[in-house]
């Protein structure tokens, strides 16, 4: 751009101002494309609204793409107006003119790349912590909570009423979650069924490999790693379906280790927690006590029978054969 | 060096590794093991029973194997048992499994997995007493579980139970002979024609960390696949 100016000062011509033509180009595609995007596609963006935190990175993902946009666009006219105006005509074998520094165009350039990037760091991190952790994992002593949040385990075996944080412990096993219901007096089930309006903090374990559990249209994601409580937050807002997903290279069946679970009515909810905590009951009570981690590897020797002693089993690590075993493929 | 040399030379050398990858291919990348087949002669949808067969042996001791714990089945014409967990079966039908447990009792790492799902009327069948629920930690009695996520089965395979039999296995397989129990249950096969894997959930991958290494992840030892056919 600099260079033809200076082309066309040298020929005595008025060249016209090339940068404000490829600014009011890029501005006025910018603002009908971010138009189409937001009342067109940002509704329909991923990973929908089913809860705050699913809600929340739905807006940021839009926000994200509004801005992108006109960048796209810019650099697509600036290519396009470059291809058209500046080409080489017919018959014109002259060199081109000399490439000098434009200070103008290249802080004009740094400012609004570095005013988007640190707009960009604030914003993300003011949408981390508004939405109580976004749905990702915390880690075990998470930081942003809502308000009764239950981080001891006095709180989350205490019975639930609604209003109040469902807690549900996730254990990831080669190659099925599972989930157990501390305030429905533990029981364990491979159903994953969630009450509408309700608060709920998923703690997050492993009891073999790391898995992660991802609940994509709860907008939750959280790695599940053996020995670790990882503490992830959602408020569910509409009910429908979930798919649940280990997003972590687990082993032989990673691919296969999914489900599906469902957001309910807080009554039909209760109902179900009921009917579970009794037909589980059986299995229930061989269970460990509801803990934020397990470590089978070695079980209390009170829980252990005399024969499963005598055989040396002490734990489910899987043990050991003599050294020269197990022989290799 | 003349010119027919060279291009034997390179003919050789072409067919050396052309050869070498046709190996690899079909030793390693198709070279799985065997699938027993339950669903031929049977229709598909029909109500029909089909009875299937398995074991799980404390060692495998068959060739250059893996010496590894594993799952056997039974090929239903020639009553030979088969070192593979690949089986194929018509959807829609009645499964009768019945599985004979050789190998010895292990704590479960989630005692969650002691509880039969899936099966008609939640149980299975050990040495003919219905059972719901297995306790691997406070009794000596799972060996391994043999579980289809994708259709919710959960079974937990019975052990011997007493220390004098935990003592004595099965020690060449497949076994004929030695203290085991049987199972029994029955499930319904899906209607869609599609690969249901199958695993234990016991950690057995001995010597590996947590268990689940080697025939845990080994297909031909404990898991496998159910192929259902339409």
């Amino acid at each position: 751009m600099a260079s033809v100016e200076a082309q066309a000062s040298g020929s005595g011509q008025r060249e016209p101002n090339h940068g404000m033509r490829i600014f009011i180009i890029s501005l006025v595609l910018g603002v009908i494309f971010d138009a189409l995007f937001w009342f067109l596609l940002s509704p329909h963006m991923p990973p929908g609204t089913m809860t705050s935190a699913a809600a929340s990175e739905q807006f940021d993902i839009n926000v994200l793409a509004a801005i992108a946009i006109p960048v796209m666009i810019f650099i697509f006219v600036y290519f396009g107006y470059a291809l058209t105006v500046w080409r080489r005509r017919p018959g014109d074998d002259t060199d081109g003119p000399a490439l000098h520094g434009n200070a103008r165009v290249q802080t004009t350039w740094i400012t609004v790349t570095s005013a988007i990037v640190l707009f960009l760091a604030g914003f993300g991190t003011y949408e981390l912590i508004v939405p109580q952790g976004a749905g990702a994992g915390e880690g075990p002593a998470p930081i942003w909570t809502p308000p009764g949040a239950k981080l001891t385990v006095a709180q989350q075996i205490a019975p639930w009423t609604p209003g109040q944080v469902l807690v549900i412990q996730v254990i990831g096993q080669q190659w099925k979650f599972s989930y157990r219901y501390p305030q429905f007096g533990g029981f364990e089930t491979s159903a994953l069924v969630i009450p509408d309006h309700t608060w709920v903090q998923f703690d997050v374990t492993s009891i073999d490999v790391i898995h992660s559990f991802w609940a994509y249209q709860l907008g939750v994601k959280a790695d599940a790693n053996p020995g670790v409580d990882n503490v992830a937050f959602a408020k569910t807002d509409q009910l429908g379906k979930i798919t649940v997903r280990c997003d972590e290279l687990c082993g032989l069946w990673h691919g296969a280790m999914f489900d599906y679970g469902k957001v309910v009515p807080v009554s039909e909810f209760q109902s179900w927690a009921s009917s579970s905590r009794v037909e589980l009951a059986s299995i229930t009570k061989l269970l460990p006590p509801y803990a934020t981690t397990y470590n089978p590897t070695v079980i209390p020797l009170f829980r252990l029978g005399p024969v499963v002693k005598k055989l040396g089993l002490f734990g489910a690590g899987g043990g050991y054969y003599p050294p020269q075993d197990p022989q290799q493929p | 060096m003349s010119l027919p040399a060279r291009l034997g030379t390179l003919l050789a050398a072409f067919l050396v590794v052309v050869g070498g990858a046709i190996f690899v291919v079909i030793h390693y990348l198709l070279g799985g093991p065997p699938t027993v087949d339950y669903a031929a002669g049977v229709t598909p949808d029909s109500g029909h029973v089909v009875k299937v067969y398995l074991q799980e042996d404390p060692q495998t001791t068959i060739g250059n194997r893996p010496d590894w714990v594993s799952y056997f089945i039974q090929d239903p014409k020639t009553h030979k048992w088969v070192h593979t967990t690949l089986f194929q079966v018509p959807a829609g039908s009645t499964i009768d499994v019945t599985i004979l447990g050789y190998d010895g009792c292990t704590p479960l790492r989630n005692p969650y997995w002691g509880k039969v799902t899936g099966t008609t009327g939640n149980v299975e069948y050990v040495n003919g007493k219905a059972t719901p629920v297995l306790n691997s930690w406070g009794q000596c009695s799972v060996g391994h579980t043999f579980s289809i996520p994708g259709i919710g089965l959960n079974v937990p395979v019975a052990s011997p139970t007493t220390l004098a039999a935990n003592n004595s296995l099965c020690s060449t397989s497949p076994c004929t002979s030695g203290p085991h129990t049987t199972v029994t249950f029955s499930f319904k096969s899906p209607t869609t024609a599609g690969s249901y894997f199958w695993q234990c959930r016991v950690p057995c991958g001995l010597g590996y960390l947590d268990g689940f290494g080697g025939p845990m992840q080994t297909i031909g030892y404990m898991t496998g696949q159910m192929e259902v056919v339409s």
